[in-house]
């Protein structure tokens, strides 16, 4: 049985269709990264998936019950960290967590284990009798991540959570994040893309509301390059000598020295044996593989100029 | 779960200042007042002696002392009331509540029951003054329990009006403002209301109305009926505003 599974799910804001008829489903192991522009309706989606919003129209099953219908049963299986974690700030940690278990109906006996085992995954051990207000930027994330996963649910739904944290925080919450995916499903709201390349195993891009991409990581990363190379060269030629020279299909100019270039047929060694050849000085010959970045780019932004069109 | 809220409620109140800073504000004027109620009712002895069915210690110092507690509250209620909801929401803190296994009237009840769980702290501690009065003299416990029993009913009602005009808003100072005009809007409908006594609309509706028969010393149903009624009235509409808010937003 599926975790999650959405059907049709429609989300209005006055007239501003914000989530456009989305559907999709998630599995115990997924870690699925749902990508989208600022404004794409991503926060909507989650707000509703975790029984913030009500959705104007379609259906939300977590784990078999329905949200609309049996939403105590459906949200206990749900932890949610929104993008402002909800933290009281008067309260220390070990309070704060007490009382999240209690809300989420944990039974006496379990709940000081279950606050160890969460502070514990959390790195927050030693940071039980703190004020939340005096932790930093990146503690105060931990405490919203403990308290999403406390009462352990089936699915755990992080939006933006490593937004505002220093490149550290940001390793640590991304192993903490592969950890859990082990056991819990796991739905990681971001416009970040390679966090998204770090930690999912399943993408899906959202944009204006609409579903408009979905892809397993692993095909997407394929080892396939679809023959683009990134190149530097130290004393780079003009694109038209290069694309003469190296017998390629396209090349593009990314700066100075630097180019991205298209070969079907020809593998990488016609390319440095020209760069060699015409002592161009070869510095850095790679596959192209920022392909999740090109998608975005192509779905989102086209998108755009579309309107852009429109309103011209 | 409800108990659970209003207990967080309750002492999140207690870990800032607010709760303090009340408790010793109204505890400051009012032992004033009830000193110089007692230096009245000392000035007056003699002739009250002379009188047949002269007021008692009583009515000439609980009653308007308690009167007076219930004006000071009034314009201390809604900076109470204020921070429930529309904190909560400001904050981001309510989506804990939104998606916990919890309902709406649970988080609304919750957060009714820890305030007034306040409010019964502060009465306590207000009633302790004419309670010392038992040293010296006979005090008339039934009317002190009328006039204590009417106090709670009173902020109880306060409060159900606070909650409410906080899950109007996500400013908390907006809630505040507009629930102290509520209430001393309520409050001071008799005067216009039509002559004391009279049972014009607006007199019914008021709260001076209905609080001064337990200051008196009286507990009359309808009285009672009205404080119930106008607690649900204002509960129900903040459980109702706050699912309507997770439709639309």
């Amino acid at each position: 049985m599926s975790l999650v599974t959405v059907n049709n799910l429609v989300c209005y804001y006055g007239h501003h269709r914000a989530v456009d008829d989305i559907s999709f489903t998630l599995k115990t192991g997924d870690i699925l990264g749902f990508l989208g522009p600022n404004g794409a309706g991503k926060s909507s989606t989650m707000q509703m998936l975790s029984g913030n919003l009500a959705p104007s129209a379609g259906e939300i099953h977590i784990h078999g019950f329905d949200l609309l219908d049996n939403p105590k049963r459906a949200k206990a299986e749900i932890g949610y960290l929104p993008e402002q974690p909800p933290l009281y700030k008067e309260m220390t940690v070990d309070e704060y967590l007490r009382y999240c278990a209690r809300l989420h109906r944990i039974e006496k006996s379990r709940i000081s284990d279950a606050i160890n085992l969460a502070k514990t995954r959390c790195g927050l051990k030693e940071s039980g009798r703190r004020l939340i207000g005096n932790l930093s930027k990146g503690y105060q994330q931990r405490v919203g991540i403990a308290q999403a996963i406390v009462h352990s649910p089936r699915i755990i739904i992080l939006d933006e959570p490593t937004v505002g944290l220093d490149p550290n925080q940001i390793r640590e919450i991304r192993e903490l994040i592969v950890e859990l995916g082990k056991e819990h499903g796991i739905i990681l709201c971001t416009h970040i893309l390679p966090e998204v390349e770090a930690v999912c195993n399943r993408v899906q891009i959202i944009n204006k509301g609409r579903l408009v991409y979905e892809a397993k990581m692993d095909e997407l990363r394929g080892g396939d390059t679809h023959g683009f190379y990134e190149v530097t060269l130290l004393r780079p030629p003009g694109v038209n000598q290069l694309y003469d020279t190296a017998d390629i299909n396209s090349v593009e100019r990314l700066d100075d020295h630097t180019f991205l270039v298209h070969t079907e047929q020809v593998k990488a060694e016609n390319i440095a044996n020209a760069a060699v050849a015409n002592n161009w000085g070869l510095i850095k010959l790679t596959p192209h593989q920022h392909t999740l970045e090109q998608i975005f780019i192509d779905l989102t932004l086209s998108d755009e100029h579309n309107h852009m069109e429109v309103r011209a | 779960m409800i108990l659970n809220i209003a207990l967080r409620e309750l002492r999140s109140m207690f870990l800032s200042p607010l709760a303090w800073t009340v408790l010793a504000v109204t505890q400051l004027i009012l032992a004033w007042i009830f000193l110089s109620q007692i230096d009245v009712f000392f000035s007056i002895q003699k002739e009250l002696a002379t009188l047949d069915n002269a007021p008692g210690v009583t009515d000439l110092v609980v009653a308007p002392m308690l009167e007076i507690a219930s004006v000071i509250l009034l314009m201390i209620s809604p900076l109470l009331t204020m921070r429930l909801i529309s904190e909560e929401r400001r904050n981001g803190t309510l989506s804990l509540l939104l998606s916990a296994p919890v309902s709406i009237s649970e988080i609304v009840l919750g957060k009714f029951l820890g305030i007034v769980l306040f409010y019964l702290i502060l009465v306590g501690m207000i009633s302790l003054m004419p309670l010392s009065l038992i040293i010296g003299t006979e005090l008339d416990l039934g009317k002190l329990a009328a006039g204590l029993l009417g106090l709670i009913l009173l902020l109880s009602a306060f409060a159900a009006a606070g909650i409410f005009l906080s899950s109007l808003t996500a400013n908390p100072v907006v809630a505040a403002i507009s629930t102290f005009g509520l209430l001393l809007l309520l409050w001071m409908l008799e005067r216009n209301g039509g002559d004391i006594g009279s049972e014009s609309v607006f007199s019914y509706i008021s709260l001076t109305h209905h609080i001064s028969p337990f200051l008196r010393g009286l507990v009359n149903s309808v009285d009672l009926a009205y404080f119930i009624l106008f607690i649900a009235t204002f509960l129900l509409l903040s459980i109702r505003q706050m699912d309507a808010a997770r439709l639309h937003r």
